[in-house]
């Protein structure tokens, strides 16, 4: 499974490096697949009320209404009308792209199952929404739509007489038909705006828009097509005649000629057995997991910061339960943390400085503790020497760091990047125990535990605590966040960042050096 | 200038996604028939007649039943299956027996079935058996019908009209 994820995983990360470079990493649309995906809904949602307002719901008015809504008012109801259709297919599009990215990016997991799982059921709802849309229409694809699904569900046995049977030759279907099919093509949808907010549920901070400027450019991109390839109707339906040849929505129909080739059983068999391995997913195969977050209240002063920065909801803030003056404390719910570490980055309590006690933060990984992760530090620090002495604090899920390492480059690896309490920076410099410090994580889409590379951001640029001290100096931190496959630009970087480093001790002995020249005279 | 050529290659990923979902939103072309084709369909929901006949009730089996219960006669639930055959130009092309539906038996048999034929005139004849007997037929169609490409002959069953109703033909013998 891992090799698999590995093979799908390496052209997502090249194309998503293009894309920074094209559109930056704010409005890169691989990072934005499920709101991008939520957009498109809305769009949907939007241009369907307006063509549902002139709708018919009859069986020659159907077809007549919507060929009147798309050529005698092309300029607004065709294009509605377009924009209805091609949201619909986008959104496909989208929803395609994130399951497989997020099988890729192994994002689906753990506490992350409850959004995978969820997310299944709503590839049938949003075919579902398709499908009945293109019965409405009642033209010759419409026709071939509902003949093919009655035949499709008939195969199961729920039904009395086949469904089929009220499309067996013109005169045998009445308006009623369209009333029914009206209910379920917004039915549908208001189900699956249930689920894809059921489906949010367990992320904090969830991405279910894009930025404003990919949000703009999309739809701008969807209104040209809508100018350039309208969506047509083919014939009107005639149920005394088969239709020949299709243009086929192949987004939401491409089940139907496997039907016509496979048979409905088949395709049937097909459709359940890949939505239980779906489901099954999370857990194939089952892997450990490791020790969940702990809290120490001794040195928790509920603060909150742990449970704002969490990307998972998994910690939330309760009434105190000892004698220490604060009126909250932090709970983390085992089943919902990842282990990812970002928490212990967002404690002010996991302050390497401190001599007078422990070193015991207030929430606090077992995994690598605070102290285990400072006497890490000090160990490695003692390998390096010279001018231009490197710490490259890594993420176990970005680029390896034994490809890193090297000429007076010792390396050490977090959960996640986020992981890192900045007061370590300022410990590892004002301690000379390196001459710069490297953060090495996962692009800004890219983060495993989606919000590291953000949050440690916010924290250098002191816009999230707790903040890196002014008094840091930043030419001595480097910040690269590569994905595995640029480690060779995430190397050129840091001898870069080797080579500055050097030219401040140049700079800094040179000064030193006038400063003592200058100092002279008056001695 | 490397802007420009940022705002360049987002044209080129938005156009490049309107080609995909412009192209398969209505293509490639998909074919259900070939050129001179045409299709049937048979279908029908009907149930036949009873399995067992009735009979009379004795005075203790009636003094058995509640007062509300007693009826005189009692009579088998299950149907028959119904036997059906469909020649196309003195072809067999579709032979079944069609039990009944329901847990009982009780239930009306039901079948749908469509088949690919060439355009032209076709010599059509069925065959179905609704009651208890092992040869012979309840209801016997035959007729001569013509179908262009692209048509679609449906085929139902309906007593009250006489039997098999063939609906879409443009006309024949």
């Amino acid at each position: 499974m891992k090799a698999l994820q590995s093979v799908i995983r390496t052209p997502f990360m090249w194309v998503e490096g293009w894309l920074d470079w094209a559109f930056g990493p704010r409005w890169n649309p691989m990072y934005y697949l499920g709101g991008l995906g939520f957009f498109y809904f809305w769009i949907v949602a939007v241009s369907g009320l307006y063509v549902y307002v002139f709708f018919d719901t009859g069986l020659t008015e159907a077809y007549e209404s919507v060929e009147s809504l798309t050529h005698s008012q092309w300029y607004l109801g065709g294009v509605m009308r377009s924009l209805h259709r091609y949201a619909s297919d986008a959104l496909v599009v989208m929803m395609v792209l994130h399951i497989i990215r997020e099988f890729a990016f192994d994002h689906y997991r753990g506490p992350r199952s409850f959004s995978w799982i969820t997310g299944v059921p709503m590839t049938w709802l949003v075919i579902a929404a398709g499908v009945t849309g293109y019965w409405l229409v009642w033209d010759e694809l419409g026709q071939y739509v509902a003949v093919r699904s009655s035949e499709w569900l008939d195969w199961l046995p729920i039904f009395g007489e086949p469904i089929a049977r009220n499309f067996m030759h013109e005169g045998s279907l009445d308006d009623r038909f369209f009333t029914l099919l009206i209910f379920l093509h917004i039915a549908v949808p208001l189900i699956l705006l249930l689920v894809m907010w059921i489906h949010l549920q367990r992320v904090s901070y969830a991405k279910w828009k894009p930025a404003r400027g990919l949000a703009l450019g999309t739809l701008a991109m969807l209104l040209v097509l809508s100018f350039v390839q309208p969506a047509v109707s083919h014939g009107p339906a005639n149920l005394d005649r088969v239709p020949l040849l299709l243009d086929l929505d192949w987004y939401y129909l491409f089940a139907y000629p496997l039907v016509d080739e496979w048979g409905a059983g088949t395709v049937w068999m097909i459709a359940f057995v890949g939505t239980f391995a779906l489901m099954l997913m999370p857990w194939l195969p089952p892997r450990r997991r490791r020790p969940a977050a702990v809290i120490d209240l001794d040195n928790c002063n509920g603060c909150t910061r742990c449970a704002n920065d969490c990307p998972f909801s998994a910690i939330t803030m309760v009434p105190r339960t000892d004698h220490q003056p604060f009126e909250q404390q932090a709970k983390v719910d085992p089943d919902l943390c990842v282990s990812c570490g970002i928490c212990v980055g967002a404690c002010p309590t996991a302050m390497p400085f401190r001599v007078s006690s422990d070193l015991v933060p207030g929430i606090d990984l077992p995994e690598l503790t605070a102290r285990q992760l400072r006497d890490k530090i000090h160990t490695l620090a003692e390998k390096l020497e010279g001018h231009s002495r490197v710490l490259i604090i890594g993420c176990k899920h970005g680029i390896q760091s034994r490809k890193l390492v090297g000429d007076n480059r010792v390396a050490i690896d977090l959960p996640c990047a986020g992981m890192l309490p900045p007061p370590y920076i300022d410990y590892v410099l004002s301690k000379d125990l390196a001459d710069g410090v490297a953060v090495v994580g996962c692009r800004a889409g890219e983060c495993q535990y989606r919000l590291g590379q953000e949050w440690s951001e916010d924290r250098f640029e002191r816009r999230r605590d707790p903040n890196l001290r002014k008094r840091v100096p930043r030419e001595r931190l480097a910040r690269i966040w590569r994905a595995p496959v640029e480690w060779r630009r995430a190397l050129a970087d840091i001898e870069v960042f080797q080579q500055n480093l050097t030219r401040l001790a140049e700079q800094s002995e040179t000064a030193g050096v006038k400063l003592t020249k200058r100092k002279e005279p008056q001695s | 200038m490397k802007r420009a050529f940022q705002i360049i290659a987002q044209g080129v990923v938005y156009c490049a996604f309107a080609v995909l979902v412009g192209y398969f939103s209505a293509g490639p072309a998909y074919r259900l028939l070939d050129d001179g084709e045409a299709q049937i369909k048979l279908s029908f929901a009907y149930g036949g007649k009873p399995v067992g006949g009735c009979r009379d009730r004795t005075a203790a089996e009636l003094e058995a039943l509640a007062p509300n219960m007693r009826k005189a006669q009692v009579c088998s639930r299950e149907r028959v299956p119904l036997a059906i055959e469909f020649e196309l130009d003195d072809k067999m092309i579709y032979k079944n027996v069609l039990p009944p539906s329901g847990l009982r038996g009780d239930g009306p048999s039901r079948m749908y079935e469509k088949f690919v034929i060439g355009a032209g005139e076709h010599k059509v004849g069925l065959r179905l058996r609704t009651t208890v007997r092992d040869e012979g037929w309840d209801y016997i169609t035959r007729r001569i019908v013509r179908v262009d490409a692209g048509d679609n002959l449906a085929i139902d069953f309906d007593p009250v009209a006489g039997g098999f109703v063939i609906s879409g033909a443009k006309g024949g013998g």
